[in-house]
Order: C-alpha cells, then structure tokens, then sequence
C-alpha cells in the first residue's frame, strides 16, 4: 500500500515564501529552496510552490526559482499560480517541475487538461479546485476564491479525471486558513466519486486534523503550510504521531 | 562517465540533477559509439511503452543497449522495456528480463489506486544496488505497468498484487521507481550503481 504522504505548500511571491491566513495578510517566512530543502531533510513527501506573483517579473523570477528547487531538492515538487496555457506548463517542465497544478484556467477551458496530460501525461498533472458550500451544494470557485462559479464540484471532479488529470488537489475555502480541522465529509464523498489519488488542503491546525482527513476522509495525501512554517510542529514529528496512530507514512 | 540515452521520453532533467547531486559526470546522448564508450549507462523513462520502443527502434538503439557490457540502469519506463513484452500497447520489448510487463488492477473499496502514485516500501532485497539500504525502506513510484515477479528480481513492492521493484540480470539493472526523485534513499542506490 502506498503511504499517506505530506506535503508541505510554500506559497511564493518574487522568490519568497509567504502565507496568508483566508489570502489576506500575507507575512514573510523565508527563502523558498532552503526552506522547501529543510522540508524534505524533515521528511516531506513532495512539495508544493504555488507563485502568486501577480506580475511577469514575478513569473520570471518563479521560472528560475523552480530550475534552482529541481537542482537543490531530491523529492516530487509540484508547482501551480497562473499556468495557463500549455506553454506554461512546458516552461515549468523544463524548469524540472515534476508536476503542474492548474486552477481557474481549467475551469475556464477544461480542455487545458487533456492537452498538457495528453502531452506529458496524467502524472504530471494535478487539478486544483477551490470549493465553496452555497446551501446544499458545493460550488467551484476561481481566483483563490474570489468568483463563485456555477460548476459543482463532484460533477467537476469527475470531468477533470477524465480528462487527464492524475490527481485532484481539494481546498475548502471555507475552511481554508481557519486551522479548525478539514471537512472529512466532503472529502470521503469526493473519494466515492474519484479514483485518482486526492490531496487535502486547507484548514489543517493539529495532528488529529490530519490524520482525521486520511482515516473518516479518506485522503491520499495532506497539504499544509501554517502548521510547518511557524515551526509548531516538524514534518517528522507530524509524521511519527500519525504512525503512532497506526497510518502508514513514510518515516 | 555516465551516457544518459536520450530517446525522446520524457524530461531528463531530475536525472540529471540527481546525478550532479551526488557528483557524478554525465552525457546526454543517442551516439551508440558514445554509448558503448561510456563506463555506466542509463536508460530512462517517461511515457508509454510502445512509444519508448519506437523511439529507441527509430534511433537504431535496440541492439547497442542489448549488446552493452558496462553496468546498465534503466528506469521506470526504461527499466520496462529491458522486460520480454509489456501489455502496454501490446508491445515487443528489449528481452533482458525474462518477465512481463503487466496493468496493474485498481480496486476502489480497497484503496487500490491506479496510476501506483507515491511512496511504497520495497521488501526482499538482494544487496548489490541495495547495500546500506534497509528492507521496507520508502521509494517514489510513478506508474500503470509493472513486471512480474521472476528469478531476477531484487526487489518487490505490492499495489494491489506484488510486483518486481527492481530486476538484475548480470549488468543490467531496472528500478520500476524512481531514485532520482526518492530522497535519501534513491542517491544511495545511484551511487550504488556507479560504484559497481
């Protein structure tokens, strides 16, 4: 069985990394490689950078960043933040990016996906959706949140995998930066309707949160930012109390 | 020096990193004399079968890669198509590894995911690329096929059914997962293979 894996997220801004708390409020916490390396050395499974740099210089200085992670780091990186055409994601490849996350753009033109996973394959692409509860329903959202579509969610979900993509990347924004636990319901339905391997993020603020996510939601993996960069707790530490609690992970 | 075979699969660049990593000269080449020159060669990996046999066909590769003498390391796809057939695309292959290169099954209730994504511990190890390796330890695998269990198998892993890991035939050498991409781990098994 393959292990539950962690995967710490470093937001990145003009080579830096950041996190903001509901993308509001963003602080600095340090230089992207070293931190992405001191990760690993923890005992990361993969890494995430997501660039928000909202400018080409910005994009430009992502590029490089992502030559300088593929030199420095011996594990899976996957990157996201404003690929929206197939170039993009062959600039990003050729930068040693192992995966590509896509967002607003795929909900915008669903066919992105088959093209890159038709290109470089289902491995290399991770589709990212935001979500939104609007009554009963879980609507997909945009722009980190900020335009609420009409797209369902598990309909979406399931377009996306057959489509190409090779696995589904699941935020709640509701739930995203409050650090009160991740909705496990929502994601053990989402695994009812899926078969490619899906990652959990946002709302993480404990140990339980995690392993609750991997056991009732049946995740595959667990993305988290807050918790690692503040130093609360070590990505091996994380990774010891969850095979106390019997999960299989990497340690 | 170490001859990566450039036949048009997939990114080469975190084998290549990885072999900076850990200090080790290397070309990137289709040149069979630059092949058969080199003192390691590694063959790797990204994409369909099919597709890989085509590519190393159409550059007249197929007999130099069987013919090598040197330590030869395929990986992933590269390690695949050194096996007798692959149910990939119904494809022929190298004849290297007296096994076949099978679909793994997915099973939902299980928690048996296909594409075999992430990482899974490798068991029964037989030393040579595995010294200093322990048993159960964690490496990065990408992928829908697999090679059956045989007499050249050095290492096993299991997704659903178990499957060859690793596979060692006098020289040749295949890893279905990944070293460049499995940490720690996967350096020490390359270097491993150089030292050969």
């Amino acid at each position: 069985m393959v292990a539950k894996r962690i995967i710490p997220c470093l937001d990145v801004k003009d080579g830096r990394t950041v996190k903001g708390v509901n993308f509001i409020g963003l602080q600095d916490v340090g230089d992207a490689v070293e931190l992405g390396r001191r990760y690993a050395m923890q005992g990361a499974d993969e890494l995430v950078y997501l660039d928000i740099s909202a400018t080409i210089e910005g994009r430009n200085t992502f590029t490089s960043l992502v030559e300088r992670i593929s030199s420095n780091i011996n594990i899976p990186f996957t990157v996201g933040g404003g690929i929206s055409t197939i170039d993009d994601a062959a600039r990003l490849l050729d930068a040693g990016a192992d995966k590509v996350s896509i967002n607003s753009a795929a909900v915008n033109n669903p066919s992105l996906i088959d093209s890159i996973a038709s290109k470089y394959g289902s491995q290399f692409v991770v589709l990212a959706i935001d979500t939104k509860r609007v009554g009963n329903e879980w609507l997909i959202t945009t722009h980190g949140g900020r335009t609420l579509t009409e797209r369902e969610l598990f309909s979406w979900a399931r377009e996306g995998e057959e489509r190409g993509a090779g696995e589904i990347l699941l935020t709640s924004m509701d739930h995203d930066g409050t650090r009160n636990g991740y909705p496990c319901e929502l994601f053990r339905e989402l695994s009812r309707h899926l078969s490619i391997p899906i990652i959990a993020s946002g709302g993480a603020g404990s140990v339980d949160d995690i392993a609750k996510v991997f056991s009732e939601g049946g995740a595959d993996a667990a993305l988290a930012a807050s918790i690692f960069h503040y130093g609360e707790i070590t990505v091996m530490e994380l990774k010891r109390r969850l095979h106390d609690k019997g999960i299989k992970v990497r340690i | 020096m170490i001859a990566i075979v450039d036949y048009d699969t997939g990114n080469l660049r975190s084998v290549c990193n990885a072999l900076e990593r850990i200090g080790s000269e290397y070309c990137i080449t289709s040149d069979a004399s630059v092949i058969r020159a080199s003192e390691r060669v590694l063959l790797p990996g990204v994409g369909a079968a099919s597709e890989a046999m085509n590519n190393l066909h159409e550059r007249g590769l197929c007999n130099v890669i069987k013919e090598l003498r040197q330590p030869v390391l395929g990986i992933c796809v590269g390690m695949q198509i050194m096996c007798q057939y692959s149910e990939e695309g119904d494809t022929s292959c190298l004849g290297i590894f007296d096994t076949y290169v099978r679909k793994l099954a997915s099973c939902v209730e299980m928690g048996i995911k296909v594409p075999h994504m992430g990482w899974n511990s490798i068991e029964n190890l037989k030393k040579t690329i595995f010294e200093g390796v322990h048993e159960g330890a964690f490496v990065y695998f990408v992928h829908s096929f697999a090679p059956d269990k045989c007499k050249q198998t050095i290492a096993l892993s299991r997704n659903g059914r178990e499957f060859s890991a690793a596979l060692a035939k006098d020289n040749f050498y295949g890893t279905q997962f990944h070293p460049e991409k499995s940490g720690d781990v996967g350096e020490a098994i390359l270097r491993n293979f150089i030292r050969l």
